[in-house]
């Protein structure tokens, strides 16, 4: 069994003193592990930083074997962002709640093209709008995708401002108004009615982070990722006060 | 091979950094070889490192004292503190000879794969000894990974409140490292941590 993907890396092990099981995001297989040998030394460790895009070449001599891979770095997108607090807890999120979220070895391409494109615009201004639009992918890709197009009560297309916790769809304004404590608040900039401002990146996360532990999460009654909820931390915490400057 | 005491003494070789089973019986009939020179002093040696060396309850450093000789020494500048995840970090900075200030040793990263939550590094006692020491600049000194660095950033994060000025160790071209055999991710790093001249 042999066969070279597009891939990007979400974690690494330790295996013996040289090498490493890491587990990649691949294009066409889907959240795929196996064994890098030498993974372990100066050059391996640069290579499987989390959110790297590799080259991946997988060899088993059984499908169902864990296999060994050979990776070469194409884009180093971890070393863009270490010196960027919130974009590397970002990064470091969205690498583990892929890991903890994603079936192994099941094909998702629409997940991997989200997740790619998230880490090509993460050294640029909205990134952190782009987060929430990667989670809310990585649900709909995954079957769980919410209904933002149209209010479920009236059926309006103007004025959605909530979210159902419960059936993940809009609610307009009119609508929400009897229930508005029960519902999700709807960020604008999640249906183009609205700027990406911190305040309404936080509400998206709440609103991708209730539907990710609902609907990914609560099968196997696992939390969300601790990475996550330090990342939500220190975003709330920038985002309450502006004058530090969003990093 | 026989014995149950070799087997062990094998087994417990082969569990050493480096080590391997060939190369741990390779090391044990070296031991046998050379009783009274090597084995006896070797087991001598490590029955008195296990009784007596231990952690510093100041910095974390491994010693036979308790604070250990760097936090003893009052020729070092008390007012600089590096923070290194591990001894072995101090031990190579301590071999440059290049810092002549104190250590923090937080015990590794933050790592969610492994479980390492905050509360799991010596993250508290750096904030008090910030707090506490009349420091002046935290030096942090972390691995430039993902993991390395996120801890920097919860570090400075955590350090905020004390006033003292935190900086890191430089990242980029290594010595004697030929750019063209450098990978992006160095490169990038190089380039944003350029100086003026």
């Amino acid at each position: 069994m042999e066969w070279l993907d597009d891939a990007i890396v979400l974690e690494a092990r330790a295996h013996g003193e040289t090498s490493v099981v890491a587990r990649l995001l691949t294009r066409e297989h889907g959240l795929h592990a196996g064994l890098v040998q030498g993974g372990a030394g100066t050059r391996g460790r640069g290579v499987l930083q989390p959110g790297n895009r590799v080259s991946a070449k997988w060899r088993a001599r059984l499908s169902e074997h864990l296999g060994t891979y050979n990776l070469e770095l194409v884009e180093s997108h971890a070393a863009k962002v270490l010196d960027e607090p919130l974009r590397l807890a970002a990064l470091q999120s969205a690498c583990a709640v892929i890991a903890a979220a994603m079936p192994e070895r099941e094909p998702h391409e629409p997940a991997f093209h989200g997740f790619s494109a998230w880490l090509a615009a993460l050294p640029g201004e909205a990134w952190d709008a782009g987060y929430v639009a990667f989670e809310l992918g990585l649900l709909a890709a995954l079957g769980f995708g919410l209904e933002l197009d149209r209010c479920a009560a009236t059926g309006a297309r103007e004025g959605l401002t909530h979210v159902s916790p419960r059936t993940g769809r809009a609610v307009s304004e009119g609508a929400a108004a009897p229930f508005r404590d029960r519902l999700l608040p709807l960020p604008g900039f999640l249906i183009g009615t609205g700027p990406g401002d911190p305040a309404a990146i936080v509400d998206g996360l709440a609103l991708s982070g209730h539907f990710l532990a609902r609907s990914l999460f609560a099968a196997t009654h696992a939390p969300l990722p601790a990475a996550r909820e330090r990342f939500i931390e220190s975003y709330r915490r920038h985002a309450a006060n502006p004058a530090t400057g969003m990093p | 091979m026989s014995g149950a005491d070799l087997e062990k003494l094998i087994q417990l070789l082969a569990k050493l950094p480096g080590l391997g089973p060939r190369s741990a019986r390779r090391a044990a009939l070296t031991l046998l070889k050379k009783r009274e020179q090597l084995m006896t002093p070797l087991g001598e040696a490590i029955q008195a490192a296990a009784a007596s060396v231990q952690d510093c309850s100041v910095c974390g450093n491994l010693d036979t004292v308790d604070p250990c000789a760097v936090c003893n020494d009052k020729a070092r500048d008390s007012h600089t503190i590096c923070v290194v995840e591990d001894v072995g970090d101090l031990w190579a900075l301590e071999r440059s000879g290049a810092f002549r200030g104190r250590y923090h040793v937080l015990g590794g990263t933050l790592s969610a794969l492994d479980g390492i939550s905050p509360d799991d590094l010596r993250i508290a006692s750096l904030v008090r000894r910030a707090h506490d020491d009349g420091v002046r600049e935290i030096i942090l000194a972390t691995s430039a990974t993902v993991e390395g660095q996120a801890t920097a950033h919860y570090v400075t994060d955590r350090l905020a409140s004390t006033g003292v000025a935190v900086s890191r160790l430089g990242h980029g071209v290594p010595i004697g490292g030929e750019l063209d055999y450098l990978d992006d991710g160095t490169l990038t790093a190089a380039l944003k941590s350029r100086k003026t001249l």
